[in-house]
């Protein structure tokens, strides 16, 4: 794959730009995540993790199988900030 | 405020529904919650005739199945709620919703994620412009909000979603410039490829997209024959006049929240990724929280009903509604039906990965001892 093709389109990162992060010591979608903001946008990395998980596994070596699955914390799904202080939703 | 229920279920679609009817038959007190504001999830795009045996819907079409579903639970007296979101499942059984922009938290004795699947990605340079789209984002588009998102399609990927969301794209009134698939043969049912087939729909096979082109959208597809390990041969580039690209080239099972909840899982490329490890009747690695449908490894409505139904029957004999001796010949049944569906050139496969992920489960409960 080309090195500017857009893999993270929410964040806009690019695939040269993920290579480069795993030559910088990256070795998991998570450190990818953490350096270039991949995976980091509206979409929460539901579209490019399973491509940043390519790019990681064919730099570092690595089989697929031995990709740990990134972190995934709460809140999973877009929600208003209002949603969780208990604020009555604004009209 | 704090709901409390003794089965809490994530996702209206055929195995949360399935598994949710299951419990309530029992006399359990169901919540099934989905981020959508209809029930029945995929069921409800897929307006073509399923088939197979009857008492697997055959002949039926897959909206009226998901309907026929969501009108037993509510008459069992499943609570259904649309338009909410789980953004999280924490220690304790707990998840945390938003239901009518308000967060709440939701107490359960045993729940189900049946979260489903998202579209596999490919990326080629242009992939990022508008008119490149999932195969499944163009049949909500199409079927659901009656919307064509393009007059000239190319779909990659010959599986059965790629097919049947082409065929349905045909009669809604587009043409479809052709079929991509990087292997040398139809991925999907002859059925459904011989409809497109019998279209005058080109399929281009050990071919691949390598560019998309266009100014702020797109106006033509490049594809190419590939060799060896899909590299395509240069030389055999042809270029395509279209405004939409479909990518139909899988599914991979939606496991935030099992991750979340920090259940065991197994990487296993045929179902699509990464799935929590359960046992042969959807119990994951935490004995509160069972996975079914898709979530649980890719594969069709039919076995994610099944699941869920066999989900439902374990929920309900952990919880003390159904005995044993009863939940076992329930299972029994149920394991019967799905066995029929795991069978022939498509089946075997996913049953054989089914066992890994049971043996995969079994080694895993090994350890803890």
């Amino acid at each position: 794959m080309r090195d500017d093709v857009i893999i993270c389109r929410c964040e806009e990162v690019t695939a040269g730009e993920i290579r480069e992060a795993c030559r910088c010591g990256a070795s998991s979608v998570d450190g990818v995540k953490r350096t270039t903001r991949a995976g980091k946008g509206l979409c929460q990395g539901r579209t490019c993790r399973c491509l940043v998980e390519g790019i990681v596994a064919a730099e570092s070596g690595k089989a697929l199988s031995e990709m740990e699955y990134p972190n995934t914390r709460p809140p999973v799904r877009i929600m208003k900030l209002s949603a969780l202080a208990g604020e009555e939703e604004e009209q | 405020m704090t709901y409390q229920t003794q089965v809490a279920i994530i996702g209206a679609g055929p195995a949360g529904l399935s598994a949710a009817l299951e419990v309530a038959k029992q006399g359990g007190k169901v919540m099934v919650f989905d981020e959508n504001d209809r029930a029945g999830g995929q069921l409800f795009k897929q307006i073509h005739k399923f088939f197979g045996s009857g008492h697997h819907g055959a002949g039926v079409r897959g909206i009226r199945l998901g309907q026929q579903l969501l009108e037993q639970c509510i008459q069992s007296g499943v609570e259904i709620c649309l338009s909410t979101v789980v953004f999280g499942i924490f220690p304790g059984n707990e998840l945390g919703i938003v239901k009518d922009g308000r967060s709440h938290t939701v107490k359960a004795d045993k729940i189900l994620i049946a979260a489903g699947a998202g579209e596999k990605p490919l990326a080629f340079p242009g992939w990022d412009l508008p008119g490149v789209m999932g195969a499944g984002a163009a049949q909500t588009m199409v079927n659901i909000n009656r919307v064509r998102p393009g007059n000239r399609i190319l779909t990659i990927g010959s599986g059965n979603v790629g097919l049947v969301v082409s065929y349905q794209l045909l009669q809604a009134g587009a043409s479809v410039a052709g079929i991509v698939e990087g292997l040398p043969k139809i991925n999907g049912y002859a059925v459904h490829a011989n409809k497109l087939m019998r279209q005058g729909v080109p399929v281009y096979l050990s071919h691949t997209v390598i560019e998309a082109r266009g100014d702020g959208q797109v106006e033509e597809a490049v594809i190419a024959e590939v060799g060896p390990g899909f590299v395509p041969i240069e030389g055999t580039e042809q270029t395509l006049s279209v405004d939409t690209i479909c990518l139909a080239v899988g599914l991979t099972p939606s496991v935030e929240l099992p991750r979340m909840a920090e259940l065991a899982m197994v990487h296993l490329p045929k179902m699509g990724g990464y799935i929590p490890l359960h046992d042969s009747h959807m119990r994951s690695s935490n004995p509160d929280i069972y996975v079914a449908g898709d979530v649980a490894g890719i594969e069709e409505a039919s076995t994610a009903m099944e699941e869920g139904k066999l989900a439902g029957v374990s929920m309900a004999e952990a919880l003390g509604l159904v005995s044993a001796q009863r939940a076992r010949e329930l299972a029994g049944e149920i394991e019967e039906r799905i066995g029929e569906l795991r069978i022939g050139s498509h089946g075997d496969a996913r049953r054989m990965a089914k066992e890994e992920i049971v043996r995969g489960y079994e080694a895993w409960l090994a350890k803890q001892k």
